[in-house]
């Protein structure tokens, strides 16, 4: 599995997030890898699951982009309950 | 000696080299296996090499935009952008720019440890322009070796642990908790948006109440906010400056509003390389200080991007853009009046910056708060990249400056305190 975590500049928010979505994987052992990128690349990349803020989903989902928006993006305790609604059960 | 020099001058000289030997060091303390060192490594030089190759792309459509502006307005016209003029400084001051990052990463994590200032800096890529700044400076002040990096990483990791914390009191009132800070060096412009705030708005009244236009949200696509302000720009200076002389004289003889256009483009497909680059350089050295951080500091508080308070007020977001970019619309007009270079507002750092500005704002002064301060941050960050200019040496004249505030006010502070002393 691939989880792709987005951002407007790929450089700070999503790198950051990136780091405690792969901590959220391994604790609820979820299988693949997560990169970050901006959100112009984003467009023309494919992954399993998108992950970012509310607006950067909203640019993002075209109805076919699994995306999964996070408010509190630097929560672990979020990221970890968003991935196990969308991917665990999803 | 023949050892010795190659090692002073060839591995520690060459700055893509070293970054690589960075977090190669990184690596092997997280105990990494082969495949991952190998690999972190290699991508952390071939990020370099990115950077350099980006900032060649750059600089042509760079020069081309200063000589048209000049042509028409006998006046120097600078874009302010950070990446750019990081990826040009990188020719002289690449060794010293890593190494200070390096060392004032240590820096933080040691103030961390040893003082109530709790934070830990993550926002990587401004560690490395803070680091690149303070060389530029420090080396136009006189300073050069040994004394260099010591001065500008021990003010960088000062920086890393002071700026989140004057912005705290007012973070907190953002996010309800005092879990996280923000790590970002537009610092000064959202603590002067939430004073004024404080003392000129009135909470009660929230930009969360107003109906804004969800169709703004393309600008968060930097790329394309940046292709679209620079082809704007262009065509405007083409406008001034002519189809004569940029059809004889720059474009061989293409029409000069296709010209324009391409070579904005070019300008934002450089920036798009050097972000690329930037990406892979940072992306094995702060796993490693964040590592090292959560290891030896007890309580330490992540100091995070700016955007991290986006999703708290979404429509201060927008507020504080457009309020932020029209103070620089306005200064483009001031600043020649001052005898200053003019500051071509861009769309990238008023939206980031102006944005956060507005959620600072709101969260001490409402929609008033909003607007004033984040009209503060937009004069601010016209003003300050034009007279930073003279203090970073050769570096200044390449039409291109820091955007975000904190490096106009740290630059311009030590770069006349430089003057005084040396």
């Amino acid at each position: 599995m691939k989880i792709l975590v987005v951002c407007g500049n790929g450089l700070g928010s999503s790198f950051m997030m990136s780091m405690n979505v792969q901590k959220a994987m391994k604790e609820l052992n979820i299988e693949g890898t997560c990169s970050h990128t901006d959100l112009a690349s984003a467009k023309t990349e494919n992954a399993d699951y998108y992950i970012g803020s509310p607006e950067i989903m909203d640019q993002l989902n075209d109805g076919k982009r699994k995306t999964i928006p996070l408010v509190n993006m630097f929560s672990l305790e979020e990221i970890k309950k968003a991935l196990t609604t969308h991917i665990l059960k999803g | 000696m023949i050892m010795l020099h190659l090692i002073m001058n060839d591995i520690l000289g060459t700055p893509a080299i070293l970054v690589g030997l960075f977090a190669l060091i990184g690596l092997l303390l997280q105990k990494k296996g082969a495949a991952d060192v190998v690999s972190g490594t290699l991508k952390t030089i071939m990020g370099f090499i990115i950077l350099g190759a980006g900032a060649t792309v750059l600089v042509g459509a760079l020069d081309l935009f200063g000589q048209m502006f000049e042509h028409a307005f006998h006046i120097k016209g600078v874009i302010p952008n950070n990446e750019a003029i990081v990826a040009l400084a990188q020719k002289t001051f690449g060794a010293e720019t890593a190494m200070i990052m390096v060392f004032g990463m240590i820096i933080n994590i040691l103030l961390a440890r040893f003082t109530k200032l709790k934070y830990i800096f993550l926002t990587g890529h401004h560690t490395m322009f803070m680091a690149c700044m303070l060389a530029a400076v420090l080396s136009a002040g006189g300073m050069k070796g040994a004394t260099l990096v010591l001065v500008g990483s021990l003010i960088l990791g000062a920086l890393m642990v002071v700026m989140p914390a004057i912005l705290q009191p007012y973070t907190r009132q953002i996010t309800g908790s005092d879990d996280v800070a923000v790590g970002h060096f537009g610092s000064i412009g959202y603590f002067v948006s939430g004073t004024i705030g404080k003392y000129f708005g009135n909470k009660e009244k929230t930009t969360e109440e107003i109906k804004v236009p969800k169709s703004l949200g393309f600008l968060r696509d930097s790329s394309v906010a940046l292709a679209l302000t620079m082809a704007l720009m262009f065509l405007v200076v083409a406008a001034f400056t002519g189809p004569a002389f940029i059809e004889s004289k720059l474009s061989g003889g293409t029409n000069f509003v296709v010209f324009s256009i391409t070579q904005a483009i070019t300008f934002a497909g450089g920036v798009y390389i050097i972000l690329a680059g930037v990406r892979m350089i940072i992306a094995e050295i702060v796993p490693a200080f964040k590592g090292i951080a959560d290891k030896v500091v007890p309580n330490a508080k992540p100091a995070l991007d700016c955007p991290i308070v986006f999703p708290f007020a979404p429509n201060a977001v927008i507020v504080g853009f457009l309020s932020s970019f029209i103070a620089g619309v306005i200064s483009m007009f001031l600043l020649p009046v001052f005898g200053l270079s003019v500051i071509v507002p861009g769309l990238v750092p008023h939206f980031f910056t102006g944005a956060a500005a507005g959620v600072f704002g709101n969260a001490t002064g409402g929609r008033r708060g909003a607007i004033l301060g984040s009209f503060a941050n937009g004069l601010i960050i016209s003003f300050l990249p034009a007279l930073l200019l003279p203090v970073l040496g050769s570096l200044g004249f390449n039409g291109t400056t820091f955007g975000d505030a904190d490096f106009g006010v740290v630059g311009i502070l030590l770069g006349n305190l430089l003057k005084l002393i040396m």
